[in-house]
């Protein structure tokens, strides 16, 4: 294939959006960013996307086409990072996950190819009413540490969707079991959408569907949202890549960053109350959803 | 609550935590490795990185056009280049749960598990649907 990308043919069509700041500042500032988003996202049960496409569509330079490509690489790094510890200690249950990660992921093909039809002010707007929505399901939803699930439902049980998880926090090891699996199924169908629309992961969604609908305890919720993550964000991705939209100097050190970070965030996870960090991820949702939607409209440009 | 022993871990959960773990680690490397022959100039990359800063804002479209940037794995002819070398690390990354679901499928088979062995087939199906390039959106 030809070269075709001289660098005064680009520049004399295209606008010179940061012209005073050297290329290599915006890299190194997307690695920072993203190692404390990546400590943050896990021990929230957020996916990592979901706090970079509105924090770096927002104050970053970027097309947003490029940051929900690169918002599906950070949440899937953040997962694969944290991935294999928390099967290790049984906080991501490879049964749970697998029924829901494998309609998650194919919706997620479905919104992505939408996600990049659509024109970018109404993405732009639509992101930033879906960060909004996020703020107040998660200020607003009820957690519980360990829902009383009396029975579980036929599919479920016939899915062994059931286990057991060590909570080193209280010392002791939880029996669990899930209901309503169906319903599951059919919202992760809908999560997967959006992930792929957006480019935000889904551990906002994730956690309360599985820890609200089909009962899972929190724990184990956050533990396999995030490795459902992997798979969902995985299929995603796939569609950005080959549509071209991954620029390699916004994605690599985002993907770096955040997976230093997450690693971090995986540990601290069966110490921490998930609480904790909780208030600090709803705060800066609160400002990039706002910036999102201002933008969006055309009033914060 | 069933006591204060720690529980025993499913085989195919460790099996997949390990493969998971070096696929992540080999994609990371790569697309580190790749990425600092292209920013420190040693892997020219197709997009000059001085002319990045006035093409990373433009619309995926617009974007595409006046870099010449390939859709689909044509990509893949670019590879020499560091920022399609930098985009193999980030393909590794997003095929590492191929392998990890291909890497179970004999513990579930060898317990006569066969809808779990159906559903990790399925899952693999999807992810290489996905990255077949077959699902396209025209600009």
């Amino acid at each position: 294939m030809a070269f075709a990308c001289a660098p005064d043919a680009i520049a004399a069509g295209a606008p010179a959006v940061d012209g005073a700041t050297a290329w290599w500042i915006w890299p190194l500032a997307l690695f920072v960013v993203c190692f404390a988003l990546g400590i943050v996202a896990v021990p929230a049960g957020v996916g990592g996307g979901v706090l970079f496409v509105p924090i770096v569509g927002g104050f970053f330079p970027f097309h947003l086409d490029f940051v929900r490509g690169a918002g599906l690489l950070v949440a899937l790094a953040s997962a694969l990072a944290a991935g294999p510890n928390l099967l290790r200690v049984g906080l991501a249950d490879l049964r749970l996950a697998l029924p829901l990660a494998l309609l998650a992921s194919a919706s997620s093909i479905v919104g992505a190819l939408v996600g990049l039809a659509l024109p970018s002010a109404i993405v732009q707007t639509a992101l930033g009413i879906t960060i909004l929505a996020i703020v107040v399901l998660m200020a607003s939803a009820k957690k519980s540490e360990f829902p009383d699930v009396q029975a579980p439902d036929k599919l479920g049980a016939a899915l062994a969707l059931h286990g057991v998880f060590h909570d080193v926090a209280r010392g002791e090891s939880v029996r669990w079991q899930v209901h309503r699996t169906p319903l599951g199924l059919v919202l992760f169908t809908g999560i997967g959408v959006l992930a792929g629309m957006f480019g935000l992961g889904a551990g906002w969604a994730n956690v309360p569907v599985l820890n609200l609908v089909m009962g899972a305890p929190l724990k184990v919720s956050a533990g396999t949202s995030s490795f459902i993550l992997s798979l969902v964000d995985s299929s995603a991705a796939w569609v950005y890549l080959n549509q071209g939209a991954v620029l390699a100097v916004v994605a690599v050190p985002s993907v770096a960053g955040m997976m230093l970070g997450a690693r971090i965030g995986a540990r601290l996870l069966t110490v921490l109350k998930a609480s904790v960090v909780r208030r600090l991820v709803l705060g800066l949702l609160l400002v990039a959803g706002l910036r999102a939607l201002l933008k969006g409209l055309g009033v914060w440009t | 609550m069933s006591g204060s022993e720690r529980p025993p871990v499913a085989e195919e959960q460790l099996r997949y935590a390990r493969v998971l773990e070096w696929g992540a680690r080999l994609g990371l490397a790569v697309a580190v490795a790749a990425f600092a022959l292209y920013v420190t100039g040693v892997l020219p990359g197709h997009v000059p990185l001085e002319t990045l800063p006035a093409l990373w804002s433009l619309p995926l479209a617009e974007y595409l056009q006046r870099s010449s940037t390939p859709v689909g794995w044509d990509w893949v002819g670019l590879a020499g280049r560091g920022d399609f070398a930098s985009l193999a690390g980030i393909a590794v990354l997003a095929s590492v749960s191929v392998a990890c679901l291909a890497a179970v499928i004999p513990v579930y088979l060898r317990r006569g598990n066969r809808i779990y062995a159906a559903l990790c087939v399925l899952a693999i199906a999807v992810l290489l649907l996905a990255a077949s390039g077959i699902l396209v959106v025209r600009h």
